[in-house]
């Protein structure tokens, strides 16, 4: 063996990725390098609990990185790899020499043109640094205007209001969560923010932002002016290709892997929100996910493929979001979906299903008070995956038991 | 160890592969029934982020954690890989004249 894995990004995909290579029996060095000085952590606490009271919720203790056997190189920013020698280069000089070279370099926050990114007031929420420094400008009294009715923004919403802090959100489509969730849903949420004081603007965009010492002024394409003390941009995230596409690998929306996880330079695997990736049962669509479970999933996955063996992916694409004592989920793609069909699980909480032509359940998205969707929704991300064609009339049915069309559709394949 | 065997409910109140919440003395517990129609139970939240279990699914002798995914064998408490990675406390069970009774301690 000569230089091992070399892991670049140190986020919760290369971690998980790297104790899935001594789970599955790989004994050679393995080296992670990560451009944050924390140890691995998860994210989606970022604009939840770690917002409430900042703490990270690491992917695992630092003991376990030494006791197996896993270099951790925090802090280093990673300027270039030579695919021939097989060796990456650090921002410090030095030059690390690899058999296998994994890149989950994650996604970085979209900002607006023209705001400096130094700026104390104009934030984005990415990083634990990130959670910090909003956290310390959230309380009674402090203005908190947010552009971007997405998840991260909406979440951040629900905790800020939390503290007492008057929050206002912009939001340029015509509703909130235009790309994730169906209208019905977003209604619901929608509601639910306006309830607990927070005052959204959707359909308008912004035509100036400008930051004095004490506060931040948003002018809208409407003429309306709006001052805020600090401003959050939640306007989606990009993936971070640079170093790959300097490398030449094949970049489309993210870093090209096939559905094992590797690039188009052999020996070079990418996964997580980094990457772009062919989708089975979507018909090998090339979809990029900006998910937690599935930054986890990969890790695990690319790791067997590292090692020869011959999975291919499979999961059908999952995420959830908590504001309020609201949950949110979403299982599989809707686009071209044809029919819709709301099951009622409880005074406040349904899911929506969503068939195509044939019947085939390509998604369904839930939301309810705390974990009410939670069963439902994964028993409907695996109908999904077994590619599963219910009757209408039994989604519909609260009291038809999913668990039963899945062990029924299952028999039937 | 010993303690107090209390009651939960009656046997037919729990489906055949599923789970329901049970709160005594100031703890919760998760008690889940068998597709082999085998009463089991374990501590009510899961190690991962202190969800209630009982809200998540049963597949044969696993339960997985409604929010994250976090899976245990529910009849030794073991904990199935990431998320989790501590296990889940288990408690005795025995069914008696149609009801189910836990041994809390």
């Amino acid at each position: 063996m000569g230089g091992g894995v070399v892991i670049v990004g140190g986020g919760e995909c290369g971690a998980r990725a790297a104790f899935a290579l001594r789970e599955n029996g790989y004994a050679g060095s393995i080296t992670i390098v990560g451009s944050e000085q924390h140890l691995p952590y998860e994210r989606p606490p970022l604009s939840k609990a770690a917002l409430i009271d900042p703490h990270h919720t690491f992917v695992a203790p630092r003991e376990r990185y030494a006791s197996e056997n896993i270099d951790l190189l925090l802090g280093h920013e990673v300027t270039a790899i030579d695919p021939d020698k097989r060796t990456i280069n650090l921002a410090d000089g030095r030059t690390i020499a690899y058999d296998l070279l994994l890149l989950t370099t994650g996604a970085k926050p979209r900002s607006l043109p023209d705001i400096d990114p130094a700026s104390k007031r104009v934030l984005t929420l990415r990083t634990f640094d990130d959670t910090v420094a909003i956290r310390e400008r959230l309380g009674p009294g402090r203005r908190l205007l947010i552009i971007g009715g997405g998840f991260i923004g909406l979440e951040l919403a629900a905790t800020a209001r939390t503290f007492g802090t008057s929050v206002t959100l912009i939001e340029s489509q015509p509703r909130i969560l235009m790309r994730g969730v169906p209208q019905e849903i977003a209604e619901v949420v929608a509601d639910r923010h306006q309830c607990e004081g927070v005052l959204i603007r959707c359909g308008v965009g912004i035509s100036a932002l400008s930051e004095t010492d004490d506060a931040v002024e948003i002018r809208l394409a409407d003429g309306q002016i709006y001052a805020a003390d600090t401003v959050v941009v939640g306007i989606g995230a990009t993936p971070n290709t640079a170093l790959a596409e300097r490398t030449g690998i094949a970049v489309e929306n993210g870093i090209a892997v096939d559905d094992r996880l590797e690039t188009s330079i052999p020996g070079i695997y990418a996964a997580g929100d980094c990457c772009s990736f062919p989708l089975m049962h979507y018909g090998g669509r090339r979809i990029r996910l900006e998910a937690w479970r599935n930054a986890q999933d990969q890790g695990t996955l690319v790791a067997r493929s590292m090692l020869g063996h011959r999975d291919r992916i499979t999961s059908v694409p999952w995420f959830w979001s908590d504001q309020y004592d609201l949950t949110l989920q979403v299982a599989g793609l809707a686009d071209g979906a044809t029919t819709h069909v709301r099951r009622d699980l409880s005074a406040n909480s349904f899911i929506l299903f969503h068939l195509d032509a044939d019947g085939r359940l390509l998604a369904a998205s839930g939301v309810g008070e705390g974990n009410a969707v939670a069963k439902d929704m994964r028993l409907a991300e695996m109908l999904i995956g077994a590619g599963a064609k219910p009757a209408i009339s039994a989604l519909a049915d609260p009291l038809q038991k999913l668990k039963s069309i899945l062990t029924m559709q299952r028999g039937n394949t | 160890m010993s303690g107090d065997w209390v009651k939960v409910c009656a046997d037919d109140a729990i489906d055949e592969e599923d789970v329901i919440r049970f709160d005594h003395g100031g703890k919760t517990y998760a008690i889940y029934r068998s597709p082999q129609d085998t009463f089991h139970a374990t501590d009510g939240l899961c190690t991962h982020e202190k969800i209630h279990l009982a809200d998540g699914l049963v597949m044969d002798n696993i339960i997985e954690c409604p929010k994250h995914n976090g899976r245990f064998n529910y009849q030794t408490g073991e904990a199935r890989g990431a998320p989790v990675c501590i296990n889940l406390k288990v408690y005795p069970v025995k069914v008696e004249a149609g009801s189910v009774f836990i041994q809390v301690q």
